[in-house]
C-alpha cells in the first residue's frame, strides 16, 4: 500500500463563500450560490442560472493591493486570493524555506479579458496590457508571484473538467518522487461569454437549478470559483510539526477514448480512473465512506457517471452526492473545489446533501444522499470528468 | 529507478522535418516575421473527412504523433502526454469573433469543442483508442517539459513503459495581428541567417508539432537517454549560470562534460542577452547550437529543439544551419539544452548518447 500526500492547508472563494469557513457552512446550511448571472453582459441572461462569485474585480484587486497597472484577469484574481488562504492556512511564514512548487489548472485563463477587448486591442493601447495574459500559464504565474514562489516548478494543467484534479495528481507525484518538499496544487476558473455560449452551443445549461442525477435533469448551472491545498512530504510536516487535514490516499487519471465531449454510454473512462485510484492507495471498493461525484446535471454525464460507480462498487454503493447544484460547474476549477469539499467532509463526519433532487433515474436504481447526513468517515472519492474523454479519481482520507 | 529512453520521434515545423529518414540537408530559407509549418500530405496519416474538421494544430499534432508511433512500431501507448502553450487558438478565435461579430446568436459547437486546451491528446486518444493517461500542460515556454517531466517519472518508477509526449501550437491570424501591436514580434522581416544577429525586439512567430515516445525500455533506434529536465518559473542572469552548473552537479557533470549546447536564441535583443550570459561566458569554449533560427518562436518550440537534439545524438552530426559557433567536437555523449521566452519560464534538459 502506498503512503498518502499529506493535505496541510486549503483555501477557496466559489459562489458559495469567500473561505473555507463560509462554503462549509453554506453546505451544512444547504444554501445554494446559483442566480441570475449579473456580471457578464449576455443575451443568455434570463436563459440561464450561475453560480458567480460576488466581489467584482475591482474589489479582488483591491483586497490583492494590486496597482491600477496590474494586467490581471479574472482567473488570476480568484486564483491568487485562494493560494493565498491555503498558504496561510498552511502556516507557512516563509515559502521558500522548503522546495516548493506550483501546479495550477484552468481551462478559461485570460479569456474574459481576451473576449472584452478582443477587437478593443487593435485601436486601444491601453487595454493591450492584456494580451500578454490570454495564455492559461499566465495567470498561475501571477500565482506564483503573489505567493512568492522563485526559481521553481511552476506549471499548469488544462484538461477540460478533470484538470484540477489532474494538478492534485501531478502535485502527489511530484513529493512522492522527491523532486519538491511542498507543492501548492489546485485550479481557478472565471465566467466568461465564451464558455457560457459554448455550453449553450452544446445544449446542456439548465434554464432553471441544476438537479444532479435527477431523472428530469436539464443541463448544469456554469460557475466560477478557485481552490487551493497544499500538499507537503512528510519530512516537513515532521519537522514543522504540521497538522495534517486529510492525506491524498490514491489517484488514478484514464481516457474515455469514445468521444471528443461525450462520456461513453458505460463510463469506460470512470471506471478505469476510479479503479486505478483504489490500486494505488491499496483500497477496496466498500473502504470508500463517501463519493463526491463529478455530477453535473447533465444527461450524459450523470448517466454515465452512475453507471461507472455501479461498475466499481457493484451492489454496496456508498452514499454519494455532487455539490455542484451548490456552487455550479467551476470547470477546471471543480476537482479542487470538491477536493476541499472531500476534506471537510472528513474533518466534520458529515456527507453533504445532494440538492434539488426529486425524481429518481430510470436507467439504475443507485439514488443520491438528498439530506445532510452525519457518519463516520475515513475515506472519500471525488471525480471529475472532462471533454476529451478525460476522467480522474482522487482519494482522500483520514488516515496515511 | 529505470532509465528513460527517447525511442522515436515525429516532427512538423517551419523545416521539412515530417521524414525521418532525412535531417535538415536542405533548409527552407525564410525572409518574413511569422513562419507556418510545412505540411505534410495530411490524408496519408488521416480520413480526409476528419481531417476537414480539424485545424491545422490538430492535424500536426495527431500526424507528428503518428509518425513518432511508425517509428517506434508501437499500435498504442501506455499514456498520451501533452504541451501546448496557447491550445487550440485557431478555434478560439473562431468562437470568441462568432459571438462578438454575430452577438451570441447562430453559433455552432463545433469550433468551441475545438478551443479546449486538451483536444489534440484527446484526439490523440480517441485515435488510438487509448484508454490511459492522458494529461495536457498549458504553461508557456516550459509546457512541453512539463510533459517531460511527468512522463520521466512515470517511466522510472514503472508505473508505464511507453509514453507519447508532445508539444504542439498553431499560429492565429488574430493572436499574430495583437502580438504584433505589443511587439512580440519582429518589426520587419528577417531571414533565417540573420533574425539571431537581428538586435531587434520580439521573435519570428512560428508553429509545429514534435512528438516522442519515451520509454524505458531500449531498443534497436533509440535515439538517446533523457537524464534530467528541470524547470524554473523566473532566473535572473546572474543566477542563471549556477542554476545551471548545479544541475549539471546534480547529474554527476561537470562543463566539460557537456558535448553541445543547445540553446532557444530567437533574435529577441531584450531576452537573448540570458542566452549569452551562458555562451560567451561559462560555456564559451563548448560547441554550441541554436535551433529557433530554423523553426521559428512558439511556446512548444523547444520541443523543435529536443527533436533536433535527439537527431544530433543518433547522427552524432550538428548541421551546419544550427552550429552558433565553430568549435567542433568529435563525439556528442552529453547534450544540454537551454531555453527561456521572455525572461520567464526557463527549462534545462539533458540528454546523454546510448549505445545500441
Amino acid at each position: 500500500m502506498s503512503k498518502g500526500i499529506a493535505i496541510t492547508g486549503m483555501g477557496i472563494i466559489s459562489a458559495i463563500g469567500n473561505n473555507v469557513a463560509e462554503n462549509y457552512s453554506a453546505l451544512i446550511e444547504g444554501r445554494k450560490g446559483i442566480s441570475r448571472i449579473s456580471k457578464i453582459d449576455t443575451v443568455h441572461r434570463d436563459a440561464i442560472m450561475v453560480g458567480e462569485i460576488e466581489s467584482s474585480n475591482e474589489a479582488l484587486i483591491q483586497q490583492l493591493d494590486l496597482p491600477a497597472t496590474n494586467n490581471y484577469c479574472r482567473t488570476a484574481l480568484l486564483g491568487a486570493i485562494a493560494a493565498k488562504q491555503a498558504i496561510a492556512d498552511a502556516q507557512i511564514s516563509d515559502i521558500n524555506q522548503y522546495r516548493t512548487g506550483l501546479v495550477s489548472s484552468t481551462s478559461v485563463g485570460g479569456m474574459d479579458m481576451t473576449e472584452t477587448y478582443y477587437y478593443d486591442y487593435l485601436e486601444n493601447t491601453n487595454t493591450q496590457k492584456y494580451i500578454e495574459g490570454h495564455h492559461a500559464g499566465d495567470s498561475t504565474q501571477k500565482i506564483a508571484q503573489q505567493l512568492g514562489i522563485h526559481q521553481s516548478l511552476v506549471t499548469t494543467i488544462s484538461t477540460a473538467c478533470s484538470s484540477a484534479a489532474n494538478a492534485i495528481m501531478l502535485g502527489a507525484r511530484l513529493i512522492k518522487s522527491g523532486k519538491l518538499d511542498r507543492v501548492v496544487v489546485g485550479g481557478t476558473d472565471c465566467l466568461s461569454k465564451f464558455t457560457i455560449n459554448g455550453f449553450k452551443t452544446l445544449m446542456i445549461l439548465s434554464d432553471t437549478y441544476s438537479t444532479p442525477f435527477d431523472e428530469n435533469r436539464k443541463g448544469l448551472n456554469l460557475g466560477e470559483a478557485a481552490a487551493f491545498l497544499v500538499l507537503e512530504s512528510d519530512a516537513v510536516v515532521k519537522a514543522e510539526n504540521k497538522k495534517v487535514l486529510a492525506y491524498v490516499k490514491g489517484y488514478g487519471n484514464a481516457n474515455d477514448a469514445y468521444h471528443q465531449t461525450a462520456s461513453s454510454e458505460n463510463g469506460d473512462g470512470a471506471t478505469l480512473a476510479m479503479e486505478k485510484a483504489l490500486k494505488v492507495a491499496g483500497l477496496k471498493p466498500s473502504d470508500i465512506d463517501y463519493i463526491n461525484a463529478h455530477g453535473t446535471a447533465t444527461g450524459n454525464n450523470d448517466l454515465s457517471e452512475g453507471r461507472a460507480i455501479i461498475n466499481v462498487f457493484g451492489d454496496a454503493i456508498p452514499d454519494f452526492s455532487s455539490t455542484k447544484a451548490y456552487t455550479g460547474h467551476t470547470l477546471a476549477a471543480a476537482g479542487a473545489i470538491e477536493a476541499v469539499y472531500s476534506v471537510l467532509a472528513l474533518q466534520h463526519n458529515v456527507i453533504f446533501p445532494n440538492l434539488n433532487f426529486k425524481t429518481q433515474m430510470k436507467e439504475f436504481a443507485i439514488t443520491p444522499q438528498t439530506t445532510l447526513k452525519e457518519k463516520e468517515l475515513q475515506t472519500v472519492l471525488s471525480n471529475s470528468l472532462g471533454f476529451g474523454g478525460n476522467c480522474s479519481t482522487v482519494l482522500f482520507s483520514k488516515n496515511a | 529507478m529505470k532509465k528513460v529512453y527517447i525511442n522515436s520521434i515525429g516532427s512538423i515545423s517551419a523545416q521539412k522535418t515530417f521524414e525521418n529518414a532525412s535531417f535538415l540537408e536542405t533548409i527552407a530559407d525564410y525572409n518574413d516575421t511569422v513562419l507556418p509549418a510545412i505540411d505534410p500530405v495530411y490524408k496519408d496519416y488521416i480520413p480526409p473527412a476528419a481531417a476537414r474538421r480539424m485545424a491545422k494544430g490538430i492535424k500536426m499534432g495527431v500526424v507528428a504523433s503518428k509518425i513518432a508511433l511508425a517509428e517506434a512500431n508501437l499500435e498504442n501507448v501506455d499514456a498520451v502526454i501533452t504541451g501546448t502553450g496557447m491550445g487550440c487558438v485557431v478555434d478560439s478565435e473562431k468562437f470568441v469573433s462568432a459571438i462578438i461579430d454575430n452577438n451570441e446568436e447562430y453559433l455552432t459547437p463545433t469550433s468551441f469543442i475545438q478551443s479546449t486546451h486538451n483536444t489534440v491528446g484527446g484526439q490523440i486518444a480517441l485515435g488510438l483508442g487509448c484508454n490511459g493517461y492522458n494529461f495536457t500542460y498549458v504553461h508557456a515556454s516550459i509546457s512541453f517539459e512539463s510533459a517531460l517531466l511527468d512522463a520521466k517519472m512515470q517511466l522510472e518508477t514503472e508505473e508505464a513503459e511507453n509514453i507519447l509526449v508532445g508539444g504542439v501550437d498553431e499560429l492565429g491570424a488574430h493572436t499574430v495581428k495583437i502580438h504584433r501591436l505589443i511587439n512580440h514580434i519582429k518589426p520587419e522581416a528577417v531571414t533565417s541567417k540573420t533574425v539571431l544577429n537581428s538586435k531587434t525586439s520580439g521573435a519570428v512567430f512560428s508553429e509545429g508539432a514534435n512528438f516522442f515516445v519515451l520509454s524505458n525500455l531500449r531498443a534497436a533506434q533509440t535515439y538517446a537517454e533523457l537524464l534530467d529536465v528541470k524547470m524554473f518559473n523566473t532566473l535572473e542572469i546572474r543566477t542563471l549560470s549556477k542554476a545551471v552548473l548545479t544541475f549539471l552537479q546534480v547529474n554527476g557533470l561537470f562543463i566539460s562534460d557537456v558535448d553541445l549546447i543547445i540553446l532557444g536564441n530567437n533574435g529577441d535583443v531584450a531576452y537573448d542577452t540570458y542566452y549569452h550570459e551562458l555562451t560567451d561566458k561559462v560555456f564559451a569554449e563548448t560547441p554550441q547550437a541554436t535551433y529557433k533560427q530554423l523553426s521559428g518562436e512558439f511556446h512548444t518550440a523547444s520541443s523543435f529543439g529536443l527533436w533536433m537534439a535527439s537527431k544530433i545524438m543518433k547522427s552524432q552530426s550538428v548541421p551546419e544551419a544550427a552550429q552558433l559557433n565553430t568549435i567542433q567536437t568529435s563525439e556528442v555523449n552529453t547534450i544540454l539544452l537551454y531555453n527561456q521566452y521572455r525572461g520567464e519560464n526557463h527549462s534545462l534538459t539533458l540528454l546523454r548518447h546510448v549505445e545500441v
